[in-house]
């Protein structure tokens, strides 16, 4: 396991918040309207929380039976023609790409969104290697060019402005710098990656859906870049984690009625691509990638994050997440799914994660399979604090202040003197920001000139409390 | 005769309850006038109030933060105070979450179970338990704008969190619809979280300022003088981040209103 610091998810959100006063509110209000729609498409569906239920209720079954139905999988995609592998793990997963590739001497890639490629990091692994691979998703492809990872699962460079996309382009593929028409520079970006389309000799797609029941797995997008990837150059790999199983066909329409409205307030996506064996005279590779999924499934507290359908609810629904960005967790997950995701794979380097939450809940209230996200974040709160992981300012306050509370006497007495101290300490003290955080965004609430309990004592003592004093 | 509360726990008659006062501890040394509020309220209704006296914290601070080991003798302290009360009653939702979702690591025993199935916040118990009508004696001649608490929200249900389809209800509002003159404002972001979250607010001070800012001026710009809640922490952040500011709204606890007073 890796020593690297933990992630500093705090110092990073700040950033993103303070570069200036627009990259914030644009991100929060994109976000948020996507929100909007969201819930209008969602009332708009009368058995939307029926849907909800059984959406959960399906991975939940498919998940407790995954044995059976990855090998009812493997079978019916391989008698329809698609070569099925196994990867442990990121690296295997590499290698059995990188093989694949070798052996059809292809050395240009394209490759549509898929975040369990992203989990393997093997772009650079592809590249090291001497593969050209080019994200053909638009977002996806800009956060490529930048040399930054997806700050969305849905919306990779949603943190950018058009600006920044503009000044990118311009950097990058010549386009005028300061010609920031969302028109013009996706024509500029569909010119540039043509001629990669048909160069390539191989495309990849991850999978969001594969149906057991057939060995069909199935392709949701908006640009219909997964299919062009998919049918031009002879060669198909899809990258699919062994979560994406679902029981049959019947059960897909429940998933694809909930995944679109979730994440991005529209009924469905543009496309949703049913890939069912190779096309003819093409190749078809499917890799089946476990990569610590199998380990989540036995963590009692944890293993239901694995019905997520990664669509992106949770994110835009998250008020600390619109704030501060994707980028501020470091990690291939971010927001709240990322929050109880990405400590399965280390969890000294995400320990910090869990806290970067309100626990407002209303990841778990959105999640249209509905995974108790919320509840998963404050149990790993648990588990960074077994382990050790506090801060230790924190570790420090909570054993004072852990023994103090459990003292009534001491409580009372050291609440008499802090008082005066309070009244009296100069502006300076309390408003150091490194000895009260509070300080530095807000003004301290003054204190009151009795306690309830003093006027309590005062006014109510004479009722014959019954209780002890203390 | 019994009623059945929307958390399922089977109730004696109001009348007949022996309710014990937890008045959290920020409460009881920052905002002392709505423990007076609830207490008064209670009494008015003709209830049998007792305020253990030896009281401190739930515990919640370093239970939120995954710390069950500090958190522990608070929780044992809160349980042998309030076990021998029919039901605990206390002015701040994510205090009676804590206590009712998160007093799950010290050992189940028959008071730990009893205090958890009986702890309200004070919303949901005048609304649930004693069910009231009216208060007559309260007038707030003011327009407000409510912020329930996400903790009062999603993990108390006294209101419909906008995620959830289905009919809305909000608790809260309920109440103060029978308050004289209160005028209610329509808010932007009515259940967006903002930015309290306990020791979030200084481990997190960046975003947790943002999310307060925006959530003061979605206030503001709706024309309101009070921003009320069933929640004061939520308050004193939000009221730490006006002042600072320089915005011009006034805060208010739903006990202060509902009990007409006391208004410091």
């Amino acid at each position: 396991m890796s020593r690297q610091q933990p992630t500093d998810v705090v110092a990073r959100a700040e950033a993103f918040i303070r570069q200036d006063h627009i990259h914030e509110p644009m991100h929060d209000g994109f976000l948020w309207a996507t929100m909007q729609r969201r819930d209008a498409e969602a009332a708009a569906v009368p058995e939307w929380e029926e849907l909800r239920e059984l959406a959960s209720q399906i991975k939940e079954h498919a998940l407790t039976h995954l044995d059976e139905y990855l090998t009812q999988f493997e079978a019916n995609a391989t008698q329809r023609g698609a070569q099925v592998h196994w990867a442990r793990d990121a690296a295997e997963h590499n290698e059995i790409v990188y093989a694949i590739l070798q052996d059809h001497g292809v050395t240009e890639l394209i490759k549509s969104k898929s975040m369990l490629q992203e989990e393997c990091v093997m772009t650079p692994f592809l590249e090291r290697r001497g593969i050209t691979v080019t994200e053909s998703d638009l977002g996806e492809r800009i956060q490529q060019l930048d040399g930054q990872p997806p700050s969305h699962i849905v919306f990779p460079a949603i943190h950018k402005t058009r600006q920044d996309v503009a000044q990118l382009f311009a950097r990058t593929i010549g386009t005028a710098p300061n010609n920031d028409d969302p028109h013009v520079l996706t024509e500029a970006m569909r010119n540039n990656a043509r001629p990669r389309f048909l160069a390539a000799g191989a495309g990849m797609t991850g999978g969001n859906f594969a149906i057991a029941e057939t060995g069909t797995f199935v392709v949701c997008t908006n640009e219909g870049n997964a299919d062009i990837g998919a049918s031009v150059p002879p060669l198909h790999i899809a990258s699919i984690g062994i979560e994406k199983i679902i029981p049959r066909v019947e059960d897909l329409g429940v998933f694809l009625r909930l995944l679109a409205r979730s994440g991005e307030g529209a009924p469905l996506t543009q496309y949703s691509s049913h890939f069912t064996g190779p096309r003819k005279g093409g190749e078809l590779h499917i890799v089946l990638v476990d990569n610590g999924r199998s380990r989540r499934l036995g963590m009692a507290d944890f293993w239901t994050s694995l019905k997520c359908i990664r669509c992106g609810a949770c994110m835009n629904t998250c008020p600390v997440y619109r704030r501060g960005g994707g980028l501020a967790y470091g990690a291939t997950y971010s927001g709240p799914i990322g929050v109880i995701l990405d400590p399965t794979f280390d969890e000294y380097k995400y320990s910090e994660l869990p806290f970067h939450s309100t626990l407002c809940g209303s990841c778990s209230a959105v999640c249209p399979v509905k995974i108790d996200i919320s509840d998963q974040i404050f149990k790993w709160r648990r588990v960074m604090a077994n382990k050790g992981y506090l801060p230790l300012a924190k570790r420090l306050s909570f054993a004072i202040a852990g023994h103090v509370f459990a003292h009534p006497e001491e409580y009372h007495a050291l609440q008499k003197a802090a008082a005066p101290a309070i009244d009296h300490a100069p502006h300076f003290l309390l408003y150091n920001q490194t000895l009260n955080p509070w300080g530095r965004e807000r003004e301290i609430p003054q204190l009151a000139k009795q306690t309830f309990r003093e006027w309590y004592l005062a006014h109510r003592r004479s009722h014959g409390n019954q209780n002890t004093e203390s | 005769m019994a009623t059945e509360t929307d958390a399922g726990h089977r109730m004696t008659e109001p009348g007949s309850m022996r309710i014990g006062l937890f008045i959290p501890c920020y409460v009881d040394l920052l905002f002392p006038e709505v423990g007076i509020a609830t207490l008064e309220l209670l009494e008015r209704l003709g209830l049998e109030v007792g305020y253990p006296l030896g009281q401190t914290c739930c515990g919640q601070p370093m239970s939120n933060s995954g710390d069950e080991v500090n958190a522990a003798a608070a929780e044992h302290l809160f349980v042998q105070n309030f076990k021998d009360f029919d039901c605990i009653v206390g002015p701040a939702g994510s205090c009676v979450k804590q206590i009712r979702h998160h007093f799950d690591t010290i050992e189940q025993t028959e008071a730990v179970q009893h205090v958890r199935q009986h702890t309200y916040e004070l919303v949901e118990f005048l609304h649930d338990i004693v069910k009231v009508q009216d208060f007559p004696w309260a007038e707030f001649p003011h327009s407000v704008g409510l912020h329930n608490s996400c903790s009062s929200i999603r993990g108390l249900g006294l209101a419909k969190p906008s995620e959830i389809m289905g009919t809305p209800f909000n608790k809260t509002a309920d109440l103060l619809a029978q308050v004289k003159g209160l005028v209610m404002v329509p808010l932007d972001r009515p259940d967006d979280c903002c930015g309290f979250g306990g020791t979030f607010c200084v481990t997190d001070p960046a975003v947790s300022a943002q999310m307060g800012i925006e959530k003061v001026r979605d206030h503001l710009r709706h024309g309101a003088e009070y921003i009320a809640s069933p929640d004061m922490s939520c308050l004193m952040h939000q009221q730490g981040i006006a002042r600072r500011a320089g915005l011009d709204i006034k805060f208010i606890h739903v006990a202060q209103i509902l009990n007409g007073g006391p208004f410091r």
